[in-house]
């Protein structure tokens, strides 16, 4: 293991020298033009949390550590990644130490200290900033700085999974010289502040147009100073994907379009013109059919999908839930509606490699109508003279709905088609995104109400460990209206089973078990029909074939090597 | 005419007042949620936390009450400061603050104001000079060829969408012939002859798009308008009379003609300023249009309120202006 850590430290200096040899200077390889369909409100990811800024504020501040497109933690601002062998964590696992690169430097020439660091997580957990990273501080009990060049962070429990704070794109380190006044209730009136702040990354910004364009220029204190290439970068938004497609594509006005969300034949049309090509990087977003465990029936008035309203009439059967599951044919979906962009899935988890299961693939994974048709004949499902199965008088009649978005409502069509094969009536529905995900406790259309019997929607997790998010599932995490109708489990599972397991992973520290733990947590959801995973989405990109060094990263931002990026000689 | 354009503008007080309270009222109704396109990573107690700090946790008239002194109150004096120099109390105010980008409302709209005038503003004139004439040959020349293509250009101009034509225009002129960008640049900063040229160019299509459509509109108005007063009594008078053709047409006649006309033209001014949403949008302009429709798709409820309420005034406002023009250009009009 050793060796080939070093043998790949090895051919990872290597390449970045290979690299830095073929320009050796910064700014030599002029403007770099991206282009995001959906435009950059503020550069201040704590402010806002949406993927577009944290993307575009990337290239301008940066995390103590980076997922790389691997998913594997490379040192950015730090000498290495802490470990429980390296001494960085401590055994108990209640602190974490970060040693700091000697003689950082912020892009207005002050030097970089462990202050800036500390100064970040008190800006993100004052109270009334509304902070929207807050989520990668929980569990930090401090920040401090022994000596100007290390970080320690002590935890409130033991984390065996300590890297959160300062690690990934949506939790960078902010100058504390320029945000010092902006903490808390002030944070928003730092206009300027929020709009250029003052980086370790290779840009900086030079003027900010609010959900329009951004122009940066080349970091003159950049800590490799042969980077980055290009002198300068114009981030450009708005429009819809199709056009950004084609401005990178077919007319190459645009170096780099993010988010590519065009069905794939007109892609393919668009490729013909020679002038980009197309990136696809996986994380873990899976789209997937949740199934109601309790009944939404709207006769019960208040106890709509509560526990108090009792468990749903058929799809509490876990004969009907894994005869819906087994119906579905994943290929057919992906090919129509993601093309490279998605991969079929039978797993909630679908990646990084080590902890992705492969158990459940050999059933799951390929359609079986007559296994399915067979599975509700046993289990008693008659089908009637309309062609609808019912048992006692309850139909196998579902209402589906999901977000307002042609390639869900294609994948809607497909699955009502397919369900219907096995004598399951479907009726379709769709929401606008801004209402379904919405969260408004006082809306019935939102996704963790679920006023439905089924729904379709996107999660993932961010970085590479899945523990919180498999925590998503436990009984305690239903939505009701206690809570608000806030909390993760949607689908209203509830197994005590479940619940065990996941106690135990975020007890245990070894890697190799709780990679394990992970995959047997993954597999129970699948199994017990719990909800259907469908595709394993990755993000799709384009770039110019001028382009050279983009490794589209489905873990950090799409940005992070921006550095790296040179125009083709 | 004064005393009638001041009762007026003094009706005009309430019916703002109404109406800002019916868009805000309508805006807090809708189930939208400014939380709702953040990454489903982030969880339910921070989306609380944000919402609180964008001031959701208060009531509904206390938010409104806030907006009515933000809006009247503090802007106002926020752009007297800035043009006199003057201080009024610590020029701490709280202003319109947008909840995507946290910044106040008023810079955004200042900052778009100019792309919103030239381009949609353009189109407007553009639109204007070509329909005119076009109407005027077609009143004319009833029945004739000329009509008769008139007629159909402007149904077509009229009944396709802009997002059809500005995107048929940009796969034809930008994708093929690779003639004009695609992509508005609203960093191009005119300094010399080529950065002239280029933003030409980048206004091309966009503004054919509008012009095309704004004209089809008035050319049935300047038609409809020729034709009425071509059969009047003083047309066939002043031809009896002897007066040249070219004179009852273009005097006569035209001048009659164009007072509904100016009217519609002064009633469509405020959609300059709404932008074209649409055409913005397609080719990235960086308007009033584009801020608006970006509003509306992420919840940011002041910034869409702020933006709806100008347009509202501009509409009243614009509403008078006709009012009192048509009663200049038509002595027979009267209103006191």
């Amino acid at each position: 293991m050793k060796k080939l850590r070093l043998l790949l430290v090895g051919t990872a200096a290597a390449l970045a020298f290979a690299g830095s040899a073929a320009h050796a200077q910064r700014g030599t390889d002029g403007d770099l033009k991206i282009l995001f369909w959906q435009a950059v409100s503020t550069m201040n990811p704590y402010l806002s949390g949406g993927t577009k800024e944290v993307y575009a504020s990337s290239m301008v501040i940066e995390p103590l550590a980076r997922y790389d497109e691997k998913g594997a933690l490379v040192p950015m601002l730090v000498t290495e990644i802490p470990t429980v062998e390296n001494g960085g964590v401590a055994k108990d696992l209640l602190s974490m130490t970060w040693k700091l690169k000697p003689d950082l430097k912020w892009s207005d020439g002050t030097a970089f200290t462990a202050d800036d660091a500390i100064f970040t997580w008190q800006y993100c957990k004052a109270p009334d900033g509304g902070c929207a990273q807050s989520a990668y501080f929980e569990g930090v009990k401090s920040v401090e700085a022994p000596d100007p060049h290390t970080v320690k962070i002590t935890f409130a429990e033991p984390k065996p999974y300590p890297y959160s704070a300062f690690v990934g794109a949506q939790s960078p380190i902010i100058q504390k010289k320029q945000f010092e006044k902006c903490v808390g209730a002030a944070a928003p009136g730092c206009t300027s502040a929020n709009f250029g702040p003052i980086g370790t990354g290779p840009f900086m910004v030079k003027e900010f147009k609010p959900n329009d364009v951004i122009t940066f220029t080349a970091n003159k204190n950049y800590r490799d100073p042969a980077k980055p290439a290009f002198a300068s970068v114009t981030l450009k938004g708005g429009g819809d994907a199709a056009s950004a497609a084609r401005a990178v594509l077919e007319t190459g006005e645009y170096d780099y379009g993010w988010n590519m969300q065009v069905e794939p034949e007109v892609l393919a049309t668009m490729l013909k013109a020679g002038k980009g090509t197309l990136e696809t990087a996986f994380g873990t977003q899976v789209e997937r059919i949740n199934l109601n465990h309790f009944n939404p029936d709207p006769k019960l008035g208040d106890k709509r999908a509560t526990k108090e309203g009792g468990p749903h009439p058929a799809l509490s059967d876990p004969a009907v839930r894994r005869a819906l599951t087994l119906a579905i044919d994943r290929d057919v979906i992906v090919e129509t509606g993601y093309g490279a962009a998605g991969r079929p899935t039978c797993n909630i988890v679908p990646a990084p490699a080590n902890v992705a299961s492969t158990k459940n693939d050999s059933w799951c994974l390929k359609q079986d109508i007559a296994g399915a048709n067979k599975l509700l004949d046993d289990a008693g499902w008659k089908k009637g003279s309309d062609g609808i199965r019912a048992k006692n008088g309850i139909k196998l009649s579902f209402l589906y709905q999901t977000s307002t978005n042609s390639v869900r409502q294609a994948t809607q069509e497909l699955v009502k088609d397919m369900w219907s094969q096995i004598g399951v009536a479907t009726e379709l529905r769709n929401i606008s995104a801004s209402v379904y995900f919405g969260g408004d406790p006082a809306s019935p259309d939102t996704f963790q109400k679920f006023y439905a019997d089924i729904e379709m929607l996107t999660n993932n997790f961010d970085g590479t460990d899945p523990e919180k998010y498999l925590a998503g599932w436990l009984c305690d995490k239903i939505p009701t209206p206690a809570s608000g109708w806030q909390g993760e489990n949607e689908v209203r599972y509830c197994n005590p089973d479940y619940d065990k397991k996941v106690a135990e992973l975020s007890k245990t520290a070894d890697p190799a078990k709780r990679e394990t733990l992970s995959k047997e947590l993954n597999d129970m959801l699948t199994e017990e029909g719990a909800l259907i995973p469908l595709v394993h989405r990755g993000s799709i990109s384009s770039h110019s074939l001028t382009l050279e060094g983009v490794k589209m990263n489905g873990w950090d931002s799409e940005l992070w090597n921006v550095a790296d990026w040179s125009r083709k000689k | 005419m004064f005393t009638y354009t001041l009762r007026r503008l003094l009706f005009a007080i309430p019916t703002l007042l109404v109406i800002s309270f019916v868009i805000f009222a309508l805006l807090d109704l809708a189930p939208n949620d400014p939380t709702g396109d953040l990454p489903l990573t982030i969880p339910p107690e921070v989306r609380e936390q944000i919402r609180a700090s964008l001031g959701l946790d208060q009531p509904f008239f206390v938010r409104y009450m806030y907006w009515l002194q933000q809006f009247f109150i503090n802007e106002p004096l926020n752009i007297l400061e800035k043009l006199t120099g003057w201080q009024f109390g610590d020029g701490h105010r709280m202003r319109v603050l947008s909840w995507a980008t946290r910044s106040p409302v008023v810079d955004l709209i200042v900052q778009r104001m100019p792309q919103t005038l030239w381009v949609v503003g353009l189109a407007y004139v553009f639109g204007i000079l070509i329909a005119i004439p076009i109407g005027v040959i077609s009143a004319y020349r009833q029945y004739s060829i000329f009509d008769q293509i008139g007629t159909f250009v402007s149904m077509v101009g009229y009944s396709v969408p802009t997002f059809f034509t500005g995107v048929l225009l940009i796969v034809i002129f930008s994708s093929y012939l690779q003639w004009f960008p695609s992509v508005y640049d609203t960093n191009l900063q005119v300094t010399d002859i080529s950065s002239f040229v280029a933003q030409m160019k980048q206004m091309v299509l966009p503004v054919t798009v509008l012009s095309l459509y704004n004209a089809s509109q008035i050319t049935r108005f300047v038609r409809a308008s020729m034709l009425d007063n071509l059969h009047q009594d003083y047309v066939r008078t002043a031809r009896a009379k002897g007066v040249k053709e070219k004179a009852v047409l273009l005097v006569h006649v035209l001048r009659n003609s164009l007072i509904p006309v100016v009217t519609v033209i002064a009633l469509g001014v405020p959609t300059i300023f709404s932008g074209a949403i649409i055409t913005e949008q397609i080719f990235r302009v960086n308007g009033l249009g584009q801020l608006l429709i970006i509003a509306v798709q992420g919840a940011d409820i002041p910034l869409v309120q702020t933006l709806t309420f100008i347009f509202a005034v501009l509409i009243v406002l614009f509403n008078l202006i006709a009012d009192v023009l048509y009663g200049i250009l038509d002595p027979r009009i009267r209103y006191d």
